[in-house]
């Protein structure tokens, strides 16, 4: 399959069942609550070694937010349901309820019920204030500006992790500006996250390792510089390989990001530099989830 | 299928216990076994026919017409579907209301909604003493649910109460949230003395400013992130309070009552 002179490759992405969970964060302005939300998903890019996977999903107007204020929709994603409230109240407490004006609530209503403010209102040392607003429980917690508002669980479902795509191009600037623009419009799909910095990854891994401690290392077929010297799935012209790794609640949301996103990368073309599309998979050993790309591109 | 429907044939000169006549009860009776059911009257048993004139068949949707202050219990421990009362009701309107909802067109009398657990509860006309409170003797008043009042109550409303929302468009007499364990009660109009007494949590929500006893202190003008989601909860309901116009987030915080717990807060629009 060829879009625009790219060359779509004859393989799939394989993902993998994850837990996953969103939270509304709240402030004063938009300023504050991107402060928040970037803080509570940073150094979480994988769970190879950050215990989750986050990202910010979207900013949300004030009136999509439960007190009317601006508001960033976050969606954390871990192997576990264990690990996932863990890492969520983590960050919570650190991130969000440290973060000047902050709100924090729940952004799934369905799912198993896991703590959001529920614990941390044990920070307010037995000033916390406890009310039951239309069937939700929200915990008010004493803070030096005033309130901290949280509510008091948010929902975990079940989500799926690690679609991809990779962007094989004839240089390193064109691979980037290719991926830039996937992330502009995958960010527009709800219900997945691309929790790489900026929602690209330069340094896709394969599993395993020659070292007997490292659980993965670097994708050799796909680094540039070693065309000659591994077995290589790159030919001659390409010099850059960037991926893009989404994960999603659901197939559909992952197909549709996936789409969008390799579709954007095609539209700039061979004309830009761009030659193939290829995905990352363990030949469908690891995860049960197979993303095509021919079939996506259909 | 239209409501089942008692319409008062006139007023009964005891009082009437009502609490049989409850959608849960009433579920799967035709109207000819509804009539012959017995209504206790002082010391009298009264059949239902005695007293109103039966029509409709819905047993989930019940209308009481012409109803009258001395008919008690009405809706007590009603546990889904509704009663509709035109006219009055007596005393223990809504007593253990589990859920389902309750509108009355007119007053209420004393322990409207005593010990109510769930469900929605609105009273037109004034309310009397001790709305949503606990029985004597007894330390938990309403657990959950949502009172409105469009007229005045009386006094003690919500002692002890538990949880819930007590939402008064008109004033509150003496006591209002004594012994209040936690809720919230939200009065449009004034309120009597003593507010809050003992109160050891909970909300009470004003719009005007009440004379406080010396047991409740300043804590200093605040704007709360929660007024808006609680006000928002407001909404749908047929009153003032759903007005959008009416909500306010920036309040006078007093924490009190400091003879007792002092976890509660009467929070005053500024």
């Amino acid at each position: 399959m060829i879009i625009n002179g790219v060359s779509i490759d004859a393989t799939f992405a394989e993902a993998f069942p994850m837990k996953a969970t969103r939270a509304i964060i709240t402030a004063q302005n938009e300023k504050w609550a991107m402060i928040s939300a970037q803080a509570m998903t940073g150094f979480a890019t994988s769970v190879i070694a950050c215990g989750c996977e986050g990202a910010i999903e979207r900013v949300l107007d004030p009136s999509e937010t439960p007190d009317g204020r601006p508001g960033v929709a976050i969606m954390i994603f871990a192997m576990g349901g264990k690990g996932l409230a863990k890492q969520l109240e983590t960050r919570a407490g650190q991130c969000v309820l440290t973060s000047p004006t902050s709100a924090l609530f729940s952004g799934i209503d369905g799912g198993i019920r896991i703590p959001l403010g529920k614990n941390l209102r044990y920070f307010g040392d037995g000033f916390q204030v406890s009310k039951q607003i239309s069937g939700k429980r929200y915990w008010r917690i004493p803070v030096m500006d005033g309130e901290f508002l949280a509510e008091a669980t948010t929902g975990q479902v079940d989500a799926i992790g690690g679609g991809n795509f990779l962007v094989l191009a004839e240089s390193q600037p064109q691979a980037l500006a290719a991926c830039e623009a996937a992330i502009e419009e995958m960010r527009k799909i709800p219900n997945v996250i691309m929790p790489f910095p900026g929602g690209v990854v330069r340094s896709g891994s394969k599993v395993g390792s020659k070292y007997k401690s490292l659980g993965a290392s670097t994708n050799d077929a796909f680094c540039p510089t070693l065309k000659g010297m591994t077995k290589t799935d790159l030919s001659p012209e390409i010099e850059s390989v960037m991926e893009i790794v989404i994960d999603g609640l659901t197939k559909e949301d992952i197909d549709k990001a996936m789409r969008v996103g390799i579709q954007a990368v095609c539209d700039l073309g061979a004309a830009n530099g761009i030659k193939r599309i290829s995905a990352g998979n363990y030949g469908g050993k690891l995860g049960p989830f197979h993303f095509h790309l021919q079939e996506i591109m259909a | 299928m239209s409501a089942l429907t008692f319409t008062l044939k006139s007023k009964p000169a005891q009082r009437v216990d009502m609490s049989p006549l409850v959608c849960q009860h009433l579920s799967g009776l035709s109207i000819a076994e509804i009539s012959t059911l017995t209504l206790q009257s002082g010391k009298l048993k009264l059949r239902v026919d005695e007293l109103f004139t039966l029509t409709g068949s819905n047993t989930q949707d019940i209308v009481i017409n012409n109803s009258a202050d001395n008919l008690d219990f009405i809706g007590q421990d009603l546990d889904g579907g509704s009663i509709t009362v035109n006219g009055d009701a007596g005393a223990y309107l809504a007593f253990g209301l589990k859920s389902g909802e309750i509108k009355v067109s007119g007053n209420a009398g004393l322990y409207a909604a005593c010990e109510m657990k769930k469900g929605y509860l609105e009273i037109a006309g004034n309310a009397g003493d001790f709305l949503g409170a606990a029985l004597p003797g007894n330390k938990m008043g309403m657990k959950g649910g949502t009172i409105l009042v469009k007229g005045n109550v009386g006094e003690r409303a919500g002692d002890h109460m538990r949880r819930g929302n007590i939402l008064i468009e008109g004033n509150a007499g003496d006591y209002c949230g004594s012994r209040m364990t936690a809720g919230t009660i939200a009065v449009m109009g004034q309120t009597g003395r003593y507010l809050g007494y003992a109160m050891r949590r909970g909300t009470l929500l004003l719009w005007n400013q009440p004379k406080l006893s010396a047991s409740f202190n300043d804590c200093g003008a605040h704007t709360l992130a929660f007024l808006p989601i609680l006000f928002g909860s407001f909404k749908t309901l047929n009153s003032r309070f759903a007005d959008a116009s009416i909500a306010f987030n920036r309040v006078q915080r007093y924490a009190g009552d400091m003879s007792e717990m002092g976890r509660g807060e009467v929070l005053v629009k500024l």
